[in-house]
């Protein structure tokens, strides 16, 4: 019985929090556009068997022909990607010496990097835009010391979406990774390097694989949000950086077209778990081996 | 206990009474006087919760999803008479509005043609689309006669080649961009078929390399530090960055014209969403609105014209002489007004918009 309930928590929160939104997401992607509200049709309202027979995958096909969206899921993808890398590459060297630092200094870099958190999104990623922009602080310290003649163009350019992304779920990066480096144990690299390896033969051998858990925990976390990612663009990026986030608001606010919208939605969130399920799959196979 | 239950009937009697005399007003940005919203507040004793937008399309989807909470809402006329035909909102109970006279019956023929009779909304703003500059910079750029009220400014790939490094911002709103796109080209603005939508799409992606970016808010502040230094907008916003500039003495003077191809002229009309929670506050409010002089009051802090007739005598001269606001016959006759989007109309239009602005 206790088991039972320990199972059910869980269970019940997915039930609720993705499971039932997603049905109804899914419900709409197959409906038809329409004048009222909600703009679309049917709805249970209808009567059941009209509102079963009026569903169908029209909306589906119709994104296969534009290619409009399949640039946008791709230019998401690498957008996403890139930042993924270039988070962990930033990310890692932090955590890593997070994790080496002396243990009494430990609890006050653990707080400067939860400390951003503090302030609103919004406002930080807001905070870019002055810093970014023709006349922003970059630029005016830059000419100040001479290294540039002219104000360099960063926002409203993917350069500048890069940033807004690598700067947001930075932490996210950083802390699974030291969470992992933490826990290490400091006698099998002193082990390694007994046995003949370098410094640096002793990271690529032994820190790296024993941080692989924490590597791909912060990855996920920062793939996840940026692919989808639409507040970050919408105020750093400019009109050429496509991204499916970007996509979505103008078929659900320009449009109005829910399901279309919706459609857009369902493919994306399948392009997320996909991946992870058979990345899941692969690691307990591993484990069972 | 007794204390405490008392205290707690105290307070949840405290919040329906909260409730009931509370109005939510869902307005555009930068679009009002604030000192007038304490008036209300004063004078009715109702409290006003004051939010903001800054597109058609944000306000439009939240009142097609249903319970948006809001009481009165201020959609432009285009978008209006689509959201009226999905059962958006309520009739106005004009016996609640006795101040519904002082309305200005040129404004309310040409508001007629989105909301028949005009039974659903009263105008708050209206005004005209067009070019705000730089005038020292563009000058700079392309010698003291630059065509600053001429839709060539920003149509003609020459003049855009030198203004881009400078900065150009553009409307992200395909329904105020194309009908300018196709007036430079002498077509019909309002032309909607695949055709003209083409046309446009090509004078709009031959300077589409020169624009820093298409926003619909951004450029106020942009104009007014010198960030930028050509703005395809709203008259009344470029007018406040040109009053903005001139408050900070930073040097930069800013000019608004219509421009003298023709020019879109577009009404904000309040209406009351059908689920609206407070109704009766919902009049109040219209009815406050439509006081000559609170109307004036609003008029003469955002410098757009009103549909007011009775709120002209308390316009200030910089609003009432100002022929960008308040145009005079001659230049009435140069404003088009344009019709709504049909859904596939809307679909293609929205995609030629994409591929304008990120060409793909």
């Amino acid at each position: 019985m206790q088991r039972f309930v320990l199972i059910a928590v869980p269970y019940t929160w997915l039930l609720a929090l993705f499971l039932i939104p997603f049905v109804i997401v899914f419900k709409i992607s197959l409906s038809d556009i329409a004048l009222s509200i909600p703009p679309y049709t049917p709805t249970l309202e209808d009567g059941f068997g009209p509102f079963f027979s009026a569903l169908d995958f029209e909306n589906f096909v119709f994104l296969t022909t534009d290619d409009l969206y399949w640039k946008a899921y791709v230019s998401s993808l690498r957008i996403a990607v890139t930042s993924t890398a270039i988070t962990l590459l930033v990310g890692y060297p932090i955590a890593y010496a997070m994790a080496r630092a002396p243990e009494e200094w430990r609890a006050t870099l653990m707080m400067l990097v939860i400390l951003p958190f503090w302030t609103s999104f919004l406002i930080r990623v807001y905070a870019w835009m002055g810093i970014l922009s023709q006349e922003g602080v970059l630029n005016q310290v830059l000419l100040w010391l001479g290294v540039i003649d002219a104000p360099l163009t960063i926002l409203n350019t993917t350069t500048a979406v890069y940033i807004g992304i690598v700067y947001t779920y930075l932490p996210f990066m950083v802390l699974p990774i030291y969470a992992a480096l933490d826990r290490l144990d400091g006698a099998l690299i002193e082990a390694a390097e007994d046995l003949g390896c370098s410094r640096v033969q002793a990271f690529w051998l032994v820190t790296i694989p024993l941080s692989k858990n924490g590597i791909i925990a912060g990855s996920f976390l920062v793939f996840i949000p940026a692919l989808g990612e639409f507040v970050i663009p919408s105020l750093l990026g400019g009109s050429g950086t496509l991204m499916i986030g970007k996509v979505l608001w103008e078929e659900f606010f320009n449009n109005r077209d829910w399901p279309v919208a919706s459609a857009v939605a369902v493919i994306l969130l399948l392009i997320l778990i996909i991946p992870i399920i058979l990345f899941q799959r692969n690691q307990q196979r591993q484990e069972e081996a | 206990m007794k204390k405490l239950m008392l205290s707690c009937a105290a307070l949840a009697f405290g919040a329906s009474a909260a409730l009931a005399d509370e109005v939510r007003v869902y307005n555009w940005s930068d679009y009002i006087d604030e000192a007038l919203l304490e008036k209300f507040e004063a004078e009715t004793g109702i409290d006003l919760v004051y939010d903001v937008f800054d597109s058609n399309e944000v306000l439009e989807t939240k009142l097609l999803a249903g319970g948006s909470g809001y009481d009165v809402v201020v959609p432009t006329g285009t978008f209006l008479a689509r959201q009226i035909q999905a059962g958006v909102f309520q009739p106005l109970d004009r016996s609640k509005l006795p101040n519904i006279g002082n309305m200005w019956d040129v404004i309310e023929a040409r508001t007629a043609q989105y909301d028949p009779e005009n039974a659903y909304s009263i105008n708050y703003m209206w005004g005209t689309t067009g070019i705000g500059v730089n005038v020292g910079k563009v000058q700079e750029i392309l010698g003291a006669d630059a065509p600053i009220a001429s839709l060539g400014l920003i149509f003609d790939p020459g003049n855009m080649e030198k203004l881009a490094a400078c900065g150009v911002h553009f409307l992200d709103a395909p329904t105020e961009m194309i009908p300018a796109a196709l007036t430079y080209l002498g077509e019909d603005p309002d032309a909607k078929d695949a055709e003209a939508l083409e046309k446009a799409e090509a004078a709009l992606s031959a300077v589409r390399p020169h624009i820093q970016k298409f926003h619909s808010s951004e450029y106020i502040n942009a104009l007014a530090n010198g960030d930028i230094c050509v703005a395809f907008g709203w008259s009344g916003d470029i007018l406040q960055a040109r009053d903005r500039a001139a408050e900070a003495e930073n040097g930069v003077e800013i000019a608004y014209n219509a421009p003298n191809e023709g020019a879109l002229m577009w009404f904000d009309q309040m209406a009351i969403p059908a689920d609206a929670p407070n109704p009766e506050a919902a009049h109040i409010f219209l009815n406050f609105i439509m006081d000559a002089q609170n109307m004036a009051d609003a008029s003469n802090y955002v410098y757009y014209a009103n549909g007011n007739e009775a709120s002209k005598e308390f316009l200030v001269e910089d609003v009432i002489g100002d022929t960008a606001i308040y145009p005079d016959e001659a230049a009435l006759e140069n404003l088009y007004t344009v019709t709504t989007w049909g859904p596939r109309d809307q679909r293609t239009l929205t995609r030629t918009w994409t591929r304008i602005k990120s060409g793909t």
